[in-house]
């Protein structure tokens, strides 16, 4: 978001090639030939994608592609439904997360979720941060306080909020919905955060802080953005996965893939030619 | 500037004639609701005293005397039909929007529950008397209450149902991305988010049967005299006011509006209340 502000002739060097590489060197998520379907329709083919630590990566690609469908795999969101099924591998610290015996519910404590629209629920905006905790831990009072407080403040709404945290968490603005969704969803301290077009429903202020805020989170969170806005892409993420038609056509570093991709398709979609 | 042509004349008078039309059906429709209202309050409320409230119905031919039981006994009903049809009804009605979605078992709970809502209240009645009154030797108010309750589960389910099918996905799903166990998504989060509206649904569920009377003839029978024993036969303002209007003793027939105003009076209290319900809880806000 910075670079973007600054005025062309001061704009500071992107970060060298490479250093991006040597940082988010771990891999947290591990892709190996995941092939999606939704009943009979092929949603996803043969994936193969690292996600590395503590880093932002983003999925682009035109409607349609498999982005949704390719983050809704890192929590199993698709075992709601019936007739969603994943084949493959995702490794999770180097553990299939698609096996039977994984314990959905703890693999989602683990691997939180943000949403297209804010979701908030029907309940004060401290039980909206809270619900996530007392799923887990049984706290005292004052500790889960201190939790709620420290979550809103990651999600920068604790200044917007403080007076007001029993109120409905529906009587906020989009943005601030979003953002208490965020809190919400960083409050269970998960290791891995999925963010499903996050910011595509808020105006662009509200986007804005969205960016701003994921910017201060990947330090602490390994996080995955879908977005079908190409410039939100190139902002806050270090990687960049190109989807086209349920297949992986590019990825790499989001400098090196906006700069100069190696397949034709992700130039052509890059540059506007289709999508 | 604005076009007058002949298809603009037309728009305007076929909108008039629509206006004219929905507006008598509303007015023809209000008439006789304030008709019946305005009968039974005129009638039956001069016929409230204190004694129909504190007294047993009278013999034929004696003076005064009210409904006390009656009034008990039909609120004593009520109770027992809501505290085994809501139940059954929420469970129903969570099991078909929460779990069973489009599966056999769902689609076949859901068309029977339909052809149960239209079933005649009174063939209810009869088929309690089979099931209940005839294997126990004797009418009950314990059987009165099981057909008030067959009477109400299929509306409480239904009405859970199309509440919580409001519930967006979307929601359920932010819940379970948190790791909650799909239990927990719906009474924390589904139930929270449709209480008004079953809320609602429920008090006029309780509206409806209070006013039931075929099904009760066969099943509570009636009874003159106190009793809250549910394994007995027991009075209730409906079949009290379906005997004394019947009655040839003028005393009687008043009193059979008073208790027709009184059951009158106890849905609208219910049905207003099922409005505030709506009414607060349509703020999207909760108290601090």
């Amino acid at each position: 978001m910075n670079e973007i502000l600054v005025s062309p002739g001061l704009q500071a060097a992107p970060a060298a090639p490479g250093e991006a590489a040597q940082r988010g060197r771990e891999v947290r998520i591990d892709v190996r030939r995941l092939n999606f379907y939704y009943g009979t329709q092929q949603a996803l083919r043969n994936i193969d994608l690292p996600i590395h630590s503590q880093e932002v990566t983003a999925f682009i690609g035109p409607s349609g592609c498999g982005k949704s469908t390719l983050i809704r795999c890192f929590n199993r969101m698709f075992d709601l439904y019936r007739g969603q099924r994943a084949e493959g591998e995702i490794l999770l610290d180097g553990k299939n997360i698609l096996d039977r015996d994984v314990d959905v519910t703890s693999l989602r404590a683990r691997v939180g979720m943000v949403f297209q629209k804010p979701t908030p629920f029907p309940m004060s905006i401290f039980d909206n941060v809270a619900f996530g905790i007392r799923l887990y831990e049984t706290l005292p009072k004052s500790e889960l306080r201190e939790r709620v407080e420290v979550a809103l403040r990651r999600a920068a709404l604790w200044e917007e909020v403080k007076d007001i945290l029993g109120h409905s968490g529906m009587s906020l603005s989009g943005g601030q919905q979003q953002r208490l969704c965020i809190a919400r969803a960083i409050a269970v301290e998960p290791e891995v955060l999925l963010m499903d077009e996050p910011a595509s429903a808020l105006d662009p202020i509200a986007t804005a802080k969205i960016e701003e805020l994921i910017d201060q989170l990947k330090g602490r969170y390994t996080i995955v953005i879908v977005t079908h806005n190409m410039q939100q892409a190139a902002r806050v993420s270090a990687f960049t996965a190109f989807l086209y038609l349920g297949e992986l056509v590019e990825f790499g570093e989001t400098e090196r893939l906006f700069t100069n991709p190696e397949r034709g398709r992700t130039r052509d979609y890059l540059t506007g030619r289709f999508g | 500037m604005i076009p007058r042509g002949v298809k603009y004349i037309r728009r305007k008078a076929v909108n008039w004639g629509m206006l004219a039309l929905s507006g008598t059906s509303a007015v023809f429709g209000l008439f006789f609701l304030f008709w019946i209202l305005g009968v039974v309050l005129a009638k039956g409320g001069s016929a409230l005293d204190w004694d129909f409230f504190s007294k047993l119905p009278a013999p034929p031919g004696v003076e005064g005397g009210g409904m006390a039981n009656g009034i008990v006994g039909t609120l004593l009903l009520t109770v027992l039909a809501t505290a085994i049809g809501v139940p059954c009804g929420l469970f129903a009605g969570t099991y078909l929007a929460e779990y069973g979605r489009n599966g056999a078992l769902a689609n076949t709970v859901r068309f029977i529950s339909d052809v149960l809502t239209s079933a005649p209240s009174i063939v209810i009645g009869v088929f309690v008397y089979a099931i209940l009154v005839r294997p126990l030797r004797g009418f009950s108010g314990f059987a009165g209450g099981v057909a008030l309750a067959f009477i109400m589960i299929p509306v409480v389910t239904r009405t859970t149902e199309e509440m919580l099918q409001l519930v967006p996905n979307a929601l359920r799903e932010a819940a379970l991305a948190l790791g909650a166990p799909y239990w927990k998504v719906v009474v924390n989060v589904c139930y929270r988010r449709v209480l008004g509206g079953m809320t609602t649904g429920i008090l006029l569920a309780i509206a409806r049967v209070s006013g039931e009377t075929a099904p009760l003839l066969f099943t509570a029978l009636n009874n003159p005299y106190w009793n809250f024993n549910p394994m007995y036969p027991t009075g209730t303002l409906n079949v009290t006011l379906f005997n004394y209007a019947m009655s040839p003793y003028n005393d009687w027939r008043a009193q059979a509006w008073g208790a027709a105003f009184l059951i009158t009076l106890f849905v609208l209290v219910v049905t207003i209340l099922a409005r505030i319900v709506v009414s607060r809880t349509q703020t999207g806000r909760t108290p601090s």
